[in-house]
């Protein structure tokens, strides 16, 4: 009987050892992974700024407005102007479900699309 | 305790009664009781080694086992602690929407440890072929002197930084750098300002603003505790481009030699755009002038540091402080008989438009003689105290670091003449963004603008200048000016454009005054129902020579261009045209149609 219990004893003793080591080992490598990530985080960090500032320089005002005269026979892009604010009520209403679409709506439809492009 | 007694009584008297020595019996106490104190002094003694023991004791064991587990355990190198937020050394700058205006771009700097080289010849003729601007003979001396550090250069591209690698000398090195962009080039740059590098250190460099929001700002920008959170200024990155783009076109089709606008939100003081020109590029921002007149310089902020003479503008604050102190009213008729005599001066006006006009009238042809005798009404006195409280007695509040320098120019004794020439614009120096500030206060309902070019911030709520419905009256004639009088090519359709204009003579840097050289500015409010927006715009030496004679005057030179900027950022700002009856004819298509 107490042989059985000092065999217990050291098998516990076994186990715990075993498994305070995989725990060390786990922790060690969780804190590698951990430092890892943080360069990683600090590269791309790095990175996204540049990809930031890269993104401003390509769209700085004196690029795009090279931009649209170079596309102008394409895009045809102008100032904005004033003539280009409309009011809902300029809109017609879409109509009554079950009509079919008349000539009225394609010209809304274009108003829309037109404003879209223009704000 | 009770002390035994040397010589006891009963003991004495018994010894004599025996025949014995008494003293035997005291000299034995006297042993007894040297002997109990000794016993206790041991002890005593015992007790303190031992405990002195035990400390020595533990202090050895816990040295001992901090030894042992220092020596059991694997050694490391000490790590940087790596901050839970990583964010650039120096925040970034964006505009109202958050478009970047200022960043940091990782880069490195290149230097050079001459004991290290393997061929220090070769390789400054293979650095030459890299950067050519370098000096042959200055390389060839840091590197075969006795020189052990050398920086070579402080920015280098990652092509130049490939090529300096492909030479294969292990005595370059590179330290990593952080360098200030502005994306945009010369966008805003009086604004920005520009930065250095402070401090130097191999792994890393100082940025230091040296002028514009980067200097004002400087310990805001480098505070860690904002956790890399941008500055966020009011400025509109479109509207701002739009402005620059006119003002230049502006600028050279009017032949003027400088020019500046501010375009400012009425109600708030945020300033929307502010240009000067000629400007300059903060990415390599030219270094200051030693010689010449600094104001010719492209550092020069001609908005907040530039003091010019603004000439009629002014004369609406003149009948502003009339209509506040109740001496007249819009329709009260004024003397205007050209030219004015007044001691030895004599006053006079641009055409001579009869003997009496009414205030409003006196605003639209812009008359020297009839806003002199407003003036007259209520005195020098009056009017400094009105102008100051409009802020012309002091450089503006806004948050550059050249603010300081714009401090108007006043007369040095301000009697009735200077008072009457002040009335019209002469005789005081302010700068475009005092004249902004001002007609901001107007078109605010009378209560004080001051100007800011933080985001969300309100400057529109300082202490009342005049009432509500002077203001009104002011805005009124203002508009009439567009409608009817000297800015009429300002009338911007659906924009209701109000405004004045003011065309001073140059000052002379040896006194007199300049014949053919003016300053010319519009200061306009639009629109003048709903006030939103107030724009200055000045040039300087403007001179349209599309007719047979030069038109130097604001009508003809600063006034269309402030309408065209009007018609082209009114869109951009979100200002819907006010047009009583549009139809669908009445929309155009953005676009291609």
């Amino acid at each position: 009987m107490r042989s059985m219990i000092y065999l217990a004893t050291a098998l516990c003793v076994l186990g715990l050892a075993f498994w305070a080591y995989r725990v060390n080992y786990d922790t060690q490598s969780k804190r590698d992974d951990l430092r890892t990530l943080e360069r990683e985080i600090a590269s791309l960090q790095e990175g996204l700024g540049v990809l930031k500032a890269e993104w401003a320089y390509l769209n700085r005002p004196d690029r795009l407005r090279e931009l649209v005269n170079l596309n102008f026979t394409d895009l045809g892009l102008m100032p904005l102007q004033s003539t280009q604010f409309a009011t809902p009520a300029q809109i017609p209403f879409p109509p009554p479900p079950g009509v079919t679409p008349q000539e009225e709506d394609a010209e809304r439809v274009d108003v829309l699309a037109s404003n879209d492009r223009g704000l | 305790m009770i002390r035994t007694p040397l010589r006891p009584l009963a003991r004495i008297l018994d010894a004599r009664a025996k025949g014995e020595n008494p003293d035997q019996i005291e000299r034995e106490n006297i042993r007894i009781r040297s002997e109990a104190t000794r016993d206790r002094q041991r002890a005593r003694a015992e007790g303190r080694l031992l405990l002195m023991g035990l400390l020595f004791v533990g202090a050895f064991t816990v040295v001992g086992l901090r030894m042992g587990t220092l020596a059991a355990s694997e050694p490391v190198e000490p790590r940087m602690a790596v901050a839970s937020k990583i964010h650039a050394q120096r925040a970034d700058i964006t505009d109202r929407e958050g478009r970047v205006l200022a960043t940091n771009l990782v880069t490195h700097a290149l230097y050079a440890q001459p004991p290290m080289m393997v061929d220090p010849v070769g390789t400054v003729n293979k650095l030459i072929k890299v950067f050519p601007d370098l000096d042959h003979d200055r390389l060839m001396k840091d590197f075969t002197g006795g020189r052990k550090f050398v920086w070579i250069k402080k920015k280098i591209s990652p092509e130049q930084m490939q090529a300096v690698h492909d030479i294969g000398e292990p005595g370059l090195l590179f330290g990593p750098r952080e360098m200030r962009l502005y994306p945009n080039g010369r966008l805003a740059a009086h604004i920005l300002g520009g930065t250095r590098f402070g401090a130097e250190g191999v792994s890393s460099a100082e940025i230091l603003g040296v002028a514009g929001v980067e200097k004002q700002f400087d310990t805001w920008l480098r505070d860690p505790e904002n956790e890399g959170a941008p500055l966020k200024l009011s400025i509109d990155m479109s509207v701002q481009a739009a402005l620059e783009e006119i003002l230049d076109g502006g600028m050279k089709l009017m032949n003027a030699k400088g020019a500046t606008a501010v375009i400012m939100e009425a109600h708030t003081g945020q300033i929307v755009a502010m240009a000067s020109l000629p400007d300059f590029d903060p990415n390599k921002r030219p270094r200051p002038m030693v010689t010449g007149d600094a104001s010719d310089s492209p550092l020069f902020n001609r908005a907040v540091q530039g003091l010019y003479e603004l000439g009629s503008t002014f004369k609406i604050f003149a009948v502003a402080q009339a209509l506040e102190m109740g001496l007249v009213t819009p329709t009260t008729m004024v003397n205007s008989q050209s030219p004015m005599r007044v001691g030895r001066f004599r006053i006079r006006d641009f055409h001579n438009y009869g003997a009496r006009l009414s205030v409003t009238d006196v605003i639209m042809h812009s008359s020297n003689v009839g806003t002199a005798h407003i003036v007259n009404m209520f005195g020098p006195a009056a009017q400094k105290d009105f102008l100051g409280k409009l802020g012309f007695l002091k450089p503006t509040s806004v948050e550059l670091i050249e603010a300081e320098t714009g401090k108007p120019q006043l007369p040095p004794r301000w009697g009735d003449v200077s008072a009457m020439t002040i009335g019209y614009g002469h005789g005081i120096a302010a700068s475009p963004l005092h004249l902004a500030a001002a007609y901001a206060t107007i078109a605010n309902g009378g209560v004080r603008v001051e100007p800011t070019l933080l985001a969300g911030v309100n400057k529109g709520n300082g202490p009342r200048v005049m009432r509500d419905d002077v203001a009104r009256k002011a805005l009124a004639m203002m508009r009439v000016v567009v409608t009817r009088g000297t800015a009429s090519f300002g009338d911007v359709k659906g924009y209701e454009v109000g405004g004045k204009t003011g065309s001073a003579d140059k000052v002379k840097p040896t006194g007199g005054y300049y014949k053919d050289k003016v300053i010319a500015t519009f200061a306009g409010v639009f629109p003048i129902s709903d006030p939103k927006y107030v724009i200055v715009l000045t040039l300087d030496e403007p001179s349209d020579n599309s007719g047979n004679i030069p038109r130097r005057t604001a009508g003809w030179t600063a006034v269309p261009v402030a309408a065209e900027v009007i018609r082209r950022t009114a869109p951009l700002l979100g200002l819907r045209p006010h047009a009583p009856a549009m139809t669908m004819a009445g929309i155009s298509l953005a676009g291609k149609e």
